[in-house]
């Protein structure tokens, strides 16, 4: 069902594992599909210094979280974020068509990471100091006393 | 990446629910009727005479092992059919008497797709639950009788999970009730001893390839005097109830299997009971966060499934596989669909439990060496995924 380059990133996974106090963390999927990967981010200087994931899922989905880590490591955000589902399952050489839903995942819990580390960066600008390097984002509603 | 540059030399196969292998002396029999012996049952020659008694004796092997009489036994192309034919035969012989059939949440897809597809065709159906062992309640299936009910389904070995269903006490209720009722004895008939008159069935299923005969070819016993609407139709076969020229291979094969499995059933349902208590306490023991599926003894001599708690099947099957041992897995992504076994479902399991399950089935190949050797292997696999996992503690 799997060709080589699947299995191989299956039995030797890059970068599992959890960053601590990541600036960016995304989790996608839930139990029920049977899928669930986590993804987290260490950012310096706009770039993905460092990836990691963690997943519960199957041969397929374990393969995607390693191949994503491994596509985006050392980009800038800026094409870290372009990386699709496709851009994925076509590193890994392709997927059977029943396995195609894991790839979105990892695309998903990688920009849902990368989002988290945005949102963050948003909030830290207001009342209160900047660290200069990120334009303050257009506010639609009035600050708010920061949570 | 060459996998079988380092594989181990030991290759374990643990899925003979799925299939087994054809016994030696089952294809020994079965080899003259491919090329020496190969008339057609029907014909009126001698080349048909010699099929005709090849096809009888092993009619007479398969009525044999559950206790029926030759002219009781009909031959399909397996399980699948012989349940289709038991179903969809029997709702529309007694479509006049009513449309209500009654089954179970636990059944083969053979069985529970061909009732979606008679609920379609303007029949009722009622799908009884299960307990948290994969149990039937019998009560449970008399509170579903309605005047309209023409037909009671309630499997003998569940295929998943093992549990031995209380057939032979919802027999005598169908009975009472003057209801047809039929049993899939697929992964029981062969492993236990069991006898139709003792469980009072109208009905029942066999397959040969789960009893080390070939591929191909199953049965459907039909109680005499039991309406039945023919469904493959197109000439006088079985007694004019399923049309097609005999598998007189399989059927030789089929009834050798079936002869075999009788004469080994005791001593064999003995040592595979004690190999897969051995597996089963092993996992629970050695793997934290395991839980044992199906009832823990009323429960097919051969049938280990547990659940490993924040691990995916598919991944566990395919470091197995690594191992040259050979499982299979409730999970979704086994079952190439989005939900986990149905079977896993109506026992209550939560969705991630369900999919972390793993279905070992013991067979007479299966060693104690062989179950060691899984205890050595299994853990370090658990370790490994679990580590992996977005869910549990870290072990």
């Amino acid at each position: 069902m799997y060709n080589d380059k699947v299995m191989d990133h299956f039995f030797h996974p890059r970068n599992v594992g959890e960053i601590e106090n990541p600036d960016g963390a995304g989790q996608v999927g839930n139990p029920i599909c049977g899928d669930v990967m986590r993804i987290t981010l260490r950012i310096k200087d706009g770039k993905i210094e460092d990836i990691k994931f963690k997943t519960f899922g199957c041969g397929a989905a374990i393969a995607t979280s390693s191949m994503v880590t491994e596509l985006v490591k050392g980009l800038p955000l800026d094409e870290a974020v372009k990386v699709s589902n496709q851009a994925v399952a076509e590193a890994l050489g392709g997927l059977p068509p029943q396995k195609l839903h894991c790839s979105n995942l990892a695309a998903d819990a990688l920009h849902t990471a990368i989002e988290d580390y945005r949102g963050k960066q948003g909030e830290a600008i207001g009342p209160g100091p900047s660290d200069g390097l990120l334009k303050p984002r257009p506010l639609a509603a009035p600050l708010q006393e920061p949570r | 990446m060459n996998r079988e540059m380092n594989a181990p030399e030991r290759r374990v196969y643990l899925d003979h629910s799925a299939t087994t292998p054809v016994r030696p002396e089952v294809l020994e029999a079965m080899l003259p009727y491919f090329s020496a012996e190969y008339g057609n049952a029907s014909s009126v020659h001698s080349w048909g005479r010699e099929a005709r008694i090849a096809v009888d004796l092993g009619r007479e092997k398969v009525a044999h092992l559950i206790g029926a009489t030759l002219s009781e036994i009909i031959f399909t192309s397996g399980g699948t059919e012989s349940d289709n034919l038991a179903l969809r035969g029997v709702a529309w012989a007694k479509r006049s008497k009513g449309n209500h059939i009654i089954t179970t949440k636990i059944e083969h897809h053979a069985v529970l797709h061909t009732c979606e597809a008679l609920e379609k065709e303007g029949f009722k159906v009622t799908y009884v639950g299960c307990d948290k062992y994969g149990m039937v309640d019998p009560e449970d299936v008399r509170a579903a009788i309605t005047p309209e009910t023409i037909l009671i389904s309630v499997m003998h070995g569940q295929n998943e999970v093992g549990t031995i269903e209380p057939v032979a006490e919802i027999g005598k209720m169908a009975k009472e009730k003057g209801i047809t009722y039929h049993t899939d004895a697929v992964q029981s008939a062969g492993r236990i001893p069991l006898s139709v008159n003792d469980l009072g069935v109208d009905l029942l299923t066999m397959s040969s390839h789960k009893i080390y005969g070939p591929k191909g070819i199953g049965a459907l016993y039909i109680r005499k005097g039991t309406r039945i609407a023919p469904q493959a139709t197109g000439g006088v076969h079985e007694r004019g109830l399923r049309a097609g020229t005999e598998n007189v291979t399989g059927i030789v094969g089929f009834g050798e299997a079936c002869m075999l499995a009788e004469k080994d059933l005791p001593e064999e349902s003995k040592q595979l009971t004690a190999l897969r208590d051995k597996l089963i306490s092993g996992i629970l023991t050695r793997i934290p966060d395991t839980i044992l599926n199906g009832h823990p003894t009323i429960r097919l001599p051969h049938n280990v499934n547990v659940s490993v708690k924040y691990v995916e099947g598919e991944s566990m099957l395919l470091n197995l596989d690594l191992m040259r041992i050979g499982a299979s897995s409730g999970s979704a992504c086994t079952s190439g669909s989005l939900e986990p076994s149905h079977v896993l479902l109506a026992m209550g399991l939560p969705h991630e439990v369900a999919h972390g399950s793993l279905r070992m089935t013991l067979g007479r190949s299966n060693t104690g060496e062989d179950i060691d050797y899984v205890l050595e292997t299994l853990p370090p696999i658990v370790s490994r995924l679990r580590e992996m996992s977005v869910f549990g503690k870290p072990s």
